[in-house]
């Protein structure tokens, strides 16, 4: 059985397929930017009992790596990574723009768009679709100003939370559906090897942030 | 029966504790410690003098798994052999805390083995458990770090604790590494501090104030602490020498501060447990590794018919065992896991014990 899950948006997402056709058994999507850690295991353990399996039946596991909001990002990739070793199964990283950019069912290229916050999007720049139905990632990702990229994705549909955001800064004229990742799509993506696959690792795209502390301040009366 | 046979009745524990920025991942069997795995991201944070949460939270996934993997090797275990996954749910660093839950919750998941999200408080003061056995029945613990100064009463660990005082300001930890910075001392402060005291130091070069110690101040805060005085004392001390062109005895003045820090500690901690009619006092936290706190803990504990247990240094800072420590504890004690919806709770109160 193949666990597939994204953590990478305000939703938690999470699907069990078929490791081979891709079909799926169970999902669920939850959108609470704030409760991912609470929300995603027992998600996770009420897809297994759905499907009527426990963890001892999974295959492969699938998880989006990003780019998204750090703290809910690694609350999925940690989940898979631990949950992989002691299983003793692969873990299948997928960048999080390429699952919403294979929710789009447009024939046309497209961009992908979501909420960076701190007024920025993580954004990317895909192909139309093959005849299985991948997409090839042309630019991205990438974390910027909407006003700075407006220029590269104008006249193309944009998909994600960041289109209906920002849709005037973004110049949108069409805004695709889908504003989250789903774990369907990626679960289904991963079987068939329409989804490309990397490593389990974050795509920060930041630094962290770091308050540099100064010379000790004086202390002695003015 | 032969202790082996013992043993193997007890339940095998693995604890996760990701609060500051140590991953640690310890595995006990009962009151045994089998593997204690560390990996400190605290190189990365000593150039900014303080420990950088984002930082920290990004190193905990990247050790997570690793360390796992090393505490199953040295303890000679596989994870499949496991009773039960403990993990630190609070109080600490919330993105960090997250890690170590989110990490427990998998292994959980994928073992089909209860959970317990235990206090990081508690998990300091149950590591004793591994050095000297069964908690007395009825102890103070006094708990001194970068992150917490406090005094509890502690009748059962596994009930709960009861907070009798704490730092006003800064904790016990903190003004080491800030002392140790006036002094030009690496972070964290603590064992420089303690080094260059012990390296010829003075104790009474300077008397530095004792905060909280004055009888109006106890009438309010009889058992809480105070040490921003002490480290705003000590910087304007070196602050005037370096002004008027006078070196810094850095030894003297190390040594000096250690001992009014010392001082308050053993003090209230002494009052603390006369308060309570006990006769233990527990020392935990990174700065029980001090070796004047320990001496003079050891002193005037004794002095006053109090028994003092302090683990050994590497157990009184972070690390895994603490809370793989304290679960076994709560198996042991049959208390009830915690559900897999388990938050991380960064303020989590200390009177809770485990995460229900
Ligand atoms: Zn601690």
């Amino acid at each position: 059985m193949l666990l597939a899950f994204d953590t990478s948006s305000a939703a938690v997402t999470v699907a069990l397929a078929d490791p081979l056709s891709g079909e799926i058994v169970a999902s669920s999507t939850t959108v609470d930017a704030l409760r991912h850690g609470e929300l995603l295991a027992p998600a996770i353990a009420a897809a297994l009992e759905t499907a009527g399996c426990t963890a001892g039946d999974l295959t492969r596991i699938a998880v989006g790596v990003g780019p998204g909001p750090f703290t809910g990002l690694r609350v999925g990739l940690v989940t898979a990574r631990t949950m992989a070793d002691v299983l003793g199964i692969e873990v299948a990283g997928v960048c999080s723009l390429d699952i919403l950019a294979r929710q789009s069912s447009l024939t046309l290229p497209v961009a992908v768009a979501t909420d960076a916050r701190r007024k920025e999007i993580y954004w990317a720049l895909y192909d139309g679709p093959a005849a299985d139905g991948s997409r090839r990632r042309l630019e991205g990702p990438a974390v910027d100003r909407p006003a700075e990229v407006a220029h590269v994705l104008s006249g193309l549909p944009v998909i994600g939370r960041g289109a209906v955001l920002y849709a005037e800064a973004l110049g949108v004229t069409e805004v695709d559906v889908a504003e989250y990742p789903s774990a369907e799509v990626l679960a289904t993506g991963v079987a068939t090897g329409t989804l490309d696959v990397v490593e389990p690792d974050p795509l920060y795209l930041r630094r962290p942030d770091v308050t540099m502390s100064a010379r000790p301040k004086s202390v002695l009366p003015k | 029966m032969s202790s082996n046979a013992v043993m193997a009745n007890e339940p095998l524990i693995l604890g996760i504790e990701t609060s500051c920025d140590e991953t640690g991942v310890g595995i006990v069997r009962g009151q045994t410690l089998l593997a204690d795995a560390i990996a400190s991201s605290v190189e990365e944070h000593a150039r900014f003098g303080g420990v950088v949460p984002e930082v920290a939270s990004r190193a905990h996934l990247e050790a997570m798994v690793p360390t796992i993997r090393r505490a199953c090797e040295t303890a000679g275990i596989k994870p499949t052999d496991v009773d039960a996954v403990a993990v630190t749910s609070g109080p600490g660093l919330a993105g960090a805390l997250l890690v170590g839950v989110a990490a427990a919750k998998g292994l959980a998941l994928s073992l089909d083995k209860p959970l317990y999200g235990v206090n990081h408080l508690a998990a300091h003061v149950a590591v004793d458990t591994l050095e000297h056995g069964d908690l007395p029945k009825g102890c103070v613990a006094m708990l001194v770090s970068g992150g917490h100064s406090s005094l509890l009463a502690v009748e059962d660990i596994t009930e709960g604790v009861l907070p009798m005082g704490s730092t006003i300001d800064d904790a016990a930890g903190e003004a080491f590494d800030k002392v140790a910075r006036v002094l030009g001392l690496p972070f964290p402060g603590g064992p420089y501090v303690d080094k260059a005291a012990r390296d010829g130091g003075d104790r009474l070069y300077v008397t530095f104030p004792r905060g909280l110690t004055s009888q109006r101040d106890l009438e309010r805060h009889r058992f809480d602490f105070s040490f921003s005085g002490l480290k705003t004392a000590v910087a304007r001390w070196v602050e005037a020498r370096r002004r008027d062109g006078e070196d810094v005895p850095v030894n003297h003045v190390a040594a000096a501060f250690q001992e009014a820090v010392c001082d308050v500690l053993t003090r209230k901690a002494i009052d603390a447990c006369k308060d309570r009619g006990f006769e233990h006092l527990l020392i935990g936290g990174g700065v029980a590794a001090n070796s004047r706190l320990r001496v003079m803990a050891e002193e005037r504990c004794s002095a006053a018919g109090i028994a003092v247990r302090v683990p050994r240094p590497g157990l009184c800072t972070d690390n895994g065992a603490m809370v793989a420590a304290l679960g076994s504890e709560l198996v042991r004690a049959g208390k009830a896991p915690s559900p897999l919806g388990l938050p991380a709770d960064s303020s989590m109160p200390i009177t809770e014990v485990l995460n229900k």
